[in-house]
Order: C-alpha cells, then structure tokens, then sequence
C-alpha cells in the first residue's frame, strides 16, 4: 500500500493522524480572492519529483499523476515488487480518477491567449485526460497488463479496487495496481463550490468536515492519492510476498435517480451485492468505513441504508472524512488503506467532529472517539453523483 | 531589444524550462541535441519562445532553426 494525503505521505504517518484524529483541512485564501462561497480544503504537498522522473516525461502528469506516482512508488516497495519484476511479468494499473480540470483550465486558457494551440505545450493533451494517471504510471514503470481509468465519480476508487478484484479472482490478471487519485486545486472544484456543496465553517476549518453530525453543512474537498498492489494469493506467496488484507466482496448498483441526491434503495443494494458476493454475515463485519461526506442528505441516507442492512446489529461505523475531507475519486482506495491501517493496528479512528446524530443518523453506532478495537472484516463504501455506488469488504490476512 | 538581451533571455528561460545548465547552449550547438527534444518537447521550445517573445515559430520554419545562433536570428528578425 501506499499513500500521498492531507494526513501524511507515508503509511506510519497516516497511521498515527488517524489515530490521533489530526485534521488535514486548511482555509485557502487563492479560494476565497478567487469568489468561493467555501475556501475550505484539505493541504496536500506537492512533491518535487526532479531527482525521480525525467523533465521530458514530467512534462505528460499533472499534480494526481504525481501524487499517484508517489502512493505507487511506496505500495511497489512495501510490495517488494521491483522494477526487474515488472519488466519480467504482465502487471495491470487501474485507478479512479474523473477529472484533470487544472491542466485542461491551463491548456485552453493558453489557446485564447495566443490563438494558437502549439502555446499549450507539449504535456497538456496527455495532462488533460481523464486516463493520466494511468497513462502515466502504465509508461513509467512499463506495465503491460490492463491500463485502465475508472471514472465513477466519487465512487471511482472503489470501483477500480472492485474490478482489479473481479479480474484477479477471474484469472484474467495476477497482479494489478489499483488506486486512486484527485488533483487539489481551485479549477476542480470551482463548480463543486457553486452548487453550495461544500462547508461554509470557515473561522473553524478543523471543525468543518463533521460526518454524520447533527451540524453538518456540506462537505470539504480532498485529494491526494492511494496506491493498493492487488494480486491472487498464489502469485503474492509464490513471489514471497506478506500478504496484507484480502478483498473478499465488490457489491454495486446504480440508484436510477437523481443525478446529486441520493437515495437509500440503491446505496442499501450496494451494502446488500457486497455482503452476497463476499458470502459472509453482516455479524462478521467489525467495522464500517461510511462513504459519508458530511452532507445532509447523503449522511442521513448512507446511515439508513447501514441500519436497514444490519438490522439490530449495531456495528461500529465511521467516516474518515471527517479528518481528510471528501477525497473524491481517490476515496475509495484511500479509505480502504485506512481502514486497513485500523484493522492491522487494532483501532478505530474516531469519526472526527461527530458530537451529535440528528433524526436520521440516530439509526447507527457512530464511533465519536478513537478507540482500540481489534476486528478482522471491514466493509467500506463509496458513492457518487449520478447514483454510482461501490462496496467493498476487506479481510485480515 | 538588442540581440544580447534576446540571448540573456533565451538561455534563462530554456535553462529553466528544460534543465539544463545555460553555459551549453553555446552559439553553434544544435538545439535538439542541446535540450534532448523529441518530437513533442520541441513543441515546448516554440511556446516558450511564443511566451516569452510572443514570436511564432510556424513548423515550416523549425528546419531553418537548427542551431541556437539561428534561434537568436529567428527572434530578432521576427520581433514586432
């Protein structure tokens, strides 16, 4: 595994936020002088990749190809799997990502300015495609096996983790690189901010992000990316690597309804699809990691379709977004290392600024405070806009 | 602008567009060799050159822009 986020740029660091509930949110002044009804946001560094990465191949990735660069770099060395290794055998790449605003916002702005489009550079056409990060990846470490984009919305993580899954227990891929990633800056999420989506708490930016509060008042965008090595137990063993966690069950659905407001039908057969596919009891499941976001509506939905699904068993669920922020098309597989980082380590992060339930969130066991807690079995879902859903449950190894 | 500005300013920026140190784009260097182009990093020395001098380089001309003396006649010749 391996991660590039607001709450560090290595797995110990992370870790350690999470337990300790350390917030990654900052007020963006740019935000704010740029008309933003919320400069809220997560702080993610970018990295000086100088030293690593040739300028003529730099020039094709924008800053989530460079994050996922890094998350990659880390999970192949935890991995042991080296460059020899890719060179010899056919590895895949997938990753959520479902946006490249920042590069296409440069590229055409170049365009108008000079009336001409070779103003844009040699890297803008590569920069400005959803596929990027993938392209990207798949070139500088010369994979051969599926180069594939998800882009689900903020579902497309978890959907690049469900099929890496489905095409390795198919045996159509041994080994596979799945992730995802989300560039942080002003020009992705200019829109987002438009439709009031987002937190307006601005003198309390630690406070902002509150999943499943009572107070909540929108969501606070993240980024960064997370990087999973994804392989049958065979080829794992058989090359002597120390399996982590296993991917038992990928559950989906579509809502079939409105394009931003969710439902609690389509969320609830996404929770129901994984459970199925995993073949496991919802009692067996030791921890939740919600998809919520810290949105009205979404929360009080999510919390529904939770308790509709397990019923009298009240297992412990949190959002981590309450520390990160929504990390949106990299959630999925961020959300899926944290709540490995839990399980390896024994906790449960705390869903941060969660003081309260209102009527709807009432229905589930919302752990407010970090806690030790030893389980083997997580499940963990990710939503987005269209009704996109994806559930995944994970196993200790 | 004289020509010895229009050299100050080409070997400032390329340094820094395509790291590399200023002293080896010497007068009869060839550029492509100089700044290892390839055929898509050349299109970044014609928006640097376009940003910076807001001087074209159309493709029917990049063969008469060989060295970096020649990049320096191309600019103060095209200068509005």
């Amino acid at each position: 595994m391996g991660i590039w986020s607001c709450l560090g740029y290595d797995l110990d660091t992370v870790r350690d936020a999470l337990y300790n509930g350390k917030s990654g949110i900052v007020f963006d002044q740019t935000r704010k002088d740029m008309g933003f009804r919320s400069a809220l946001t997560a702080f993610v560094e970018k990295p000086d990749l100088k030293k690593l990465i040739l300028r003529n191949q730099r020039q094709f990735m924008p800053e989530e190809a460079q994050y996922a660069y890094c998350s990659t770099r880390q999970a192949l060395e935890q991995a042991g799997i080296t460059q020899e290794f890719l060179d010899e055998h056919e590895v895949g790449i997938l990753f959520g990502n479902d946006s490249v605003a920042q590069a296409t916002y440069k590229a055409v702005n170049k365009i108008y300015e000079y009336k001409d489009t070779a103003a844009c550079g040699s890297g803008s056409i590569f920069q400005s495609m959803n596929s990027t990060v993938t392209m990207n990846l798949a070139t500088l470490f010369h994979l051969r096996g599926i180069n594939l984009t998800t882009s689900g919305a903020c579902a497309s993580g978890s959907h690049a983790l469900g099929l890496a899954y489905l095409l390795i227990k198919d045996g159509l891929q041994d080994c596979i690189i799945a992730g995802g990633a989300q560039e942080v800056n002003p020009e992705s999420v200019g829109s987002f901010d438009g439709i009031q989506a987002f937190s307006t708490r601005e003198d309390e930016p630690t406070k902002a992000s509150r999943p499943f509060d009572k107070n909540r008042d929108g969501l606070v965008p993240g980024g960064g990316a997370a990087t999973l090595i994804v392989e049958s137990l065979d080829h794992a063993l058989a090359r002597g690597a120390k399996p982590i966690a296993e991917i038992i069950g990928w559950g989906f659905s579509g809502n079939g309804d409105h394009i931003s407001t969710p439902n609690v039908a389509g969320p609830q057969r996404s929770l129901e699809l994984a459970l199925k596919s995993a073949g496991v009891d919802v009692h067996e499941i030791g921890y939740v990691n919600a998809h919520a976001t810290s949105t009205h509506a979404g929360d009080g939905r999510e919390a529904m379709a939770i308790a509709n699904v397990f019923g009298d068993f009240k297992v412990p669920v949190t959002s981590t977004k309450g520390q990160t922020g929504h990390e949106m098309w990299m959630a999925g597989a961020s959300e899926a290392i944290y709540s490995i980082l839990m399980m390896k380590n024994n906790f449960i992060a705390g869903s941060l600024n969660f003081e309260e339930p209102d009527e709807e969130t009432a229905c589930i066991n919302v752990v407010a405070k970090t806690q030790e807690a030893h389980f083997d079995m997580f499940l963990s879902n990710s939503f987005g806009f269209g009704g996109t859903n994806s559930t995944l449950i994970i196993k200790n190894y | 602008m004289t020509r010895e500005e229009i050299i100050d300013q080409v070997k400032e920026v390329l340094a820094e567009e395509f790291e590399v140190e200023q002293d080896v784009m010497t007068d009869d260097a060839i550029i492509k060799d100089t700044l290892e182009l390839d055929s898509l990093s050349l299109v970044d020395l014609v928006a640097v050159i376009e940003h910076t001098f807001k001087v074209k380089i159309p493709a029917a001309d990049l063969p008469t822009v060989k060295t970096f003396a020649q990049l320096y006649d191309y600019i103060e010749s095209h200068l509005k």
